[in-house]
C-alpha cells in the first residue's frame, strides 16, 4: 500500500525528489534602515526560496524639498544645500551648481581657482570611492579593509579641512570662485596624504582584492550591460564597468580637465567586482591628478581666486568699513545676493557616481526659478530591480553598495 | 527658424517642421521647444537616426512658469555617448489639461523621472507604466513644487488608525 504524503513529511523514494511541492512566494520588506544597507531606501522582495523574483525599491526617506528650498532664498544660499547632496564627496556638488550659475553669468574663473576647484574635486572622489568600498567590505563582513579605507578617509577629509575648515560639508565654492586660496604649506602637507593614502590603498588592496569569500560575493553578480546602462542613462563606475569609456571629464573637459594627464579604467563585464576594481583604479589616477594639480599650482604662483565681478564678487573689506559705494554694495550683495540674467543653463561634471547635472533657470531676479539637480544615485538605482532579478537574496548587499546610492542625493 | 549649427535641432527642423515651436542656444545649449502632441515623435526621430544616435535620456524635468500661460515646461535632456552632444527638448503643459505622453517606451530612464515630475509638479503622464509617487509618500496633499503650494504648508498626519 502506497504511503500517503503528508506536508513536510520525510522523503520516502528516490522519486520523490522529482515531486512538486507545495511552495509560495513570500514577501519580504528591507529596510527603510537595515544594518547591512548604508542607506535609507526600502526594499519590498518578492522571494521564491532565496531567489529574487520581483523587486520593488521605495526611495524618498531622506526627501527635504532641495529643490523648493533653492527656490526660496538667493543663489548663494543654495550652496550650502548642494554640499548636503552627496555628503561624501559634498565639493563635487559644489563645484558643478556654482559652474551653472556661472554659465548663467557668463562667468569665466581664474586659472588659479579652476586648478584648485579641479584638486578639490578629486580629493573629495577619493573620499567617496572609499566610503563605497569600505562600506562593501563592512556589509560583506570584512572588517579590516574597512578600517583602512575609513583611515584613509580621515587622511582625505584631514586635508579639506586645512584647505576649507570643514571636513565633511565643505562650503568651499563660490559662484564666481572660491572662499580663499590655499594657504602656503598646504602642498607639502597634501603630498604627505598622497604618500599615505597610497600605502593605505596597497594595504587595502592587499587585504581584499583577491580575497576568496570577497571575490565569490563579487564576480559575477549584480550584473549589468552596456545597452541596459544607456536605456536606464546609467553613468559613472556603473557604465565604465560595462565597458563603456564613457567619463565626461574626458568626454567634455570641463575646468581644466584637458590639460591633465589621467586614465579611465573601462570594466568588461560589468559585474560588481569590475565595478570594484574600476573604483579602486580610479583611486589611483584621483591621485595621480591631484599631485598635477599640486605641480601646477605651485609653478603659476599666487593669483586671483575669484573673478572680479561686481555682480558676485564682495568689495574687500577694507573699503567696505572706509567707502560709501563699496559698504553699499556689500550691503545690496548679503541681503539681496547676485541677479542672475534671465535663461537657463544646464551644466554636467562627472561626480564619482556619473553625471552630476544642475539645470538652473533664472528669470533675472536675485531668486532662482528652478535649480534642478540631476541626481546620479537616483538614476544608477533604477535598473536595480532588473540586475537582480532571478539572483539570490544575498547579491542583493554587494549591487547595492557598488552602486553606490547616497540617500541624501537620491532623494535630495 | 534658426539650427544654430546643431545638427539635432536641424533633423528636427527638417523631420517635423510643424511641430518646433522654438529653437534658441542659450549659452551653447541647443534647445527646441515642441508642440506637446508630438513630443514622442521628436524623440523618437532624436534616437533613431543613426547620424544623431541620443541613446541616453539624461535628464527629465518640469518648470512652473506661474503666471505664465501654458503653465508647465517638460524638459528633456538628451545626449549621445557616441557622438558626444546633447540637446533640450521642451513641451508647454497647460494647467487645466496637466498631461503629457509618457516617454518610458522609447528610454526607460524616464519611469523614475517621471514619477518624480507627476510627485512634485503634478502632471501626468499618458501610459506610464507605474505612475505612483517616488519621493513623496501616497497621502501627501498637493504638489510641492508648484508655485502655488507654499513652503509651510503643513500636511495632515498620516499613519495607522488606533
Amino acid at each position: 500500500m502506497a504511503q500517503p504524503h503528508f506536508p513536510g513529511a520525510p522523503f520516502q523514494s528516490e522519486d520523490d525528489f522529482e515531486r512538486d511541492l507545495h511552495t509560495e512566494h513570500q514577501l519580504l520588506n528591507m529596510g527603510p534602515s537595515h544594518p547591512a544597507t548604508h542607506g535609507t531606501v526600502k526594499f519590498l522582495i518578492e522571494l521564491d526560496g532565496e531567489s529574487i523574483v520581483n523587486l520593488d525599491i521605495q526611495v524618498g526617506y531622506l526627501h527635504r524639498g532641495f529643490e523648493k528650498e533653492c527656490e526660496s532664498g538667493s543663489w548663494y544660499q543654495a550652496i550650502p544645500y548642494t554640499d548636503r547632496l552627496n555628503y561624501s564627496s559634498a565639493i563635487i556638488a559644489n563645484v558643478g551648481y556654482c559652474m551653472a550659475v556661472e554659465k548663467l553669468l557668463g562667468l569665466e574663473t581664474p586659472e588659479r581657482c579652476q586648478w584648485l576647484r579641479v584638486l578639490v574635486s578629486e580629493m573629495a572622489r577619493v573620499a567617496d570611492h572609499l566610503t563605497r568600498c569600505g562600506a562593501a567590505c563592512l556589509e560583506l563582513q570584512a572588517m579590516t579593509p574597512f578600517l583602512y579605507g575609513i583611515e584613509a578617509r580621515e587622511l582625505v577629509w584631514d586635508q579639506l579641512e586645512t584647505l576649507c575648515g570643514a571636513r565633511v560639508t565643505s562650503n568651499y565654492v563660490r559662484i564666481g570662485g572660491l572662499k580663499h586660496d590655499m594657504k602656503p604649506d598646504f602642498p607639502a602637507s597634501c603630498r604627505e596624504f598622497i604618500a599615505k593614502t597610497r600605502s593605505l590603498l596597497k594595504d587595502f588592496g592587499d587585504v581584499i582584492t583577491s580575497n576568496r569569500i570577497f571575490v565569490d560575493r563579487l564576480v559575477g553578480t549584480g550584473v549589468i550591460d552596456r545597452d541596459t546602462c544607456l536605456r536606464y542613462a546609467v553613468t559613472g563606475p556603473m557604465l565604465r564597468s560595462a565597458g563603456d569609456p564613457l567619463d565626461l571629464r574626458k568626454a567634455e573637459p570641463y575646468l581644466v580637465y584637458d590639460q591633465i594627464d589621467f586614465d579611465v579604467p573601462v570594466g568588461e563585464c560589468g559585474d560588481n567586482y569590475d565595478r570594484y576594481l574600476v573604483v579602486v583604479e580610479e583611486m589611483h589616477q584621483s591621485l595621480r591628478i591631484v599631485e598635477q594639480c599640486l605641480d601646477h599650482l605651485e609653478s603659476i604662483g599666487p593669483g586671483p581666486v575669484n573673478v572680479l565681478d561686481p555682480r558676485v564678487r564682495w568689495p574687500a573689506k577694507g573699503r567696505v568699513f572706509n567707502h560709501m559705494e563699496e559698504l553699499i554694495q556689500q550691503f545690496k550683495s548679503v541681503t539681496e545676493g547676485p541677479r542672475v540674467p534671465a535663461g537657463e543653463a544646464y551644466m554636467a561634471t562627472e561626480s564619482a557616481n556619473g553625471e552630476l547635472g544642475f539645470y538652473v533657470v533664472s528669470d533675472g531676479s536675485a531668486v532662482p526659478v528652478k535649480v534642478r539637480c540631476r541626481p546620479p544615485s537616483f538614476i544608477n538605482l533604477a535598473p536595480m530591480s532588473e540586475m537582480l532579478k532571478g539572483a539570490m537574496l544575498a547579491d542583493l548587499i554587494p549591487t547595492f553598495d557598488f552602486i553606490n546610492m547616497i540617500g541624501g542625493e537620491c532623494d535630495r | 527658424m534658426e539650427d544654430f549649427g546643431s545638427p539635432a535641432l536641424r533633423a528636427l527642423l527638417g523631420a517635423l517642421p510643424g511641430a518646433v515651436l522654438e529653437t534658441h542656444a542659450q549659452h551653447g545649449d541647443a534647445t527646441a521647444v515642441v508642440e506637446r502632441a508630438r513630443i514622442l515623435d521628436a524623440l523618437a526621430l532624436l534616437r533613431e537616426e543613426p547620424k544623431l544616435d541620443f541613446g541616453m535620456l539624461t535628464d527629465l524635468t518640469a518648470v512652473d512658469t506661474l503666471p505664465r500661460a501654458p503653465r508647465f515646461e517638460v524638459v528633456y535632456h538628451l545626449y549621445s555617448p557616441t557622438q558626444n552632444h546633447r540637446v533640450r527638448l521642451k513641451a508647454r503643459v497647460p494647467e487645466d489639461d496637466c498631461h503629457i505622453a509618457s516617454a518610458v517606451s522609447l528610454y526607460e530612464s524616464a519611469n523614475w523621472m517621471e514619477r518624480e515630475v507627476w510627485d512634485l509638479y503634478g502632471i501626468r503622464f499618458d501610459d506610464h507604466p507605474d505612475l505612483r509617487r517616488i519621493l513623496l509618500y501616497e497621502e501627501f496633499e498637493g504638489h510641492p513644487l508648484r508655485k502655488d503650494y507654499p513652503k509651510e504648508r503643513r500636511q495632515p498626519l498620516v499613519g495607522p488608525e488606533n
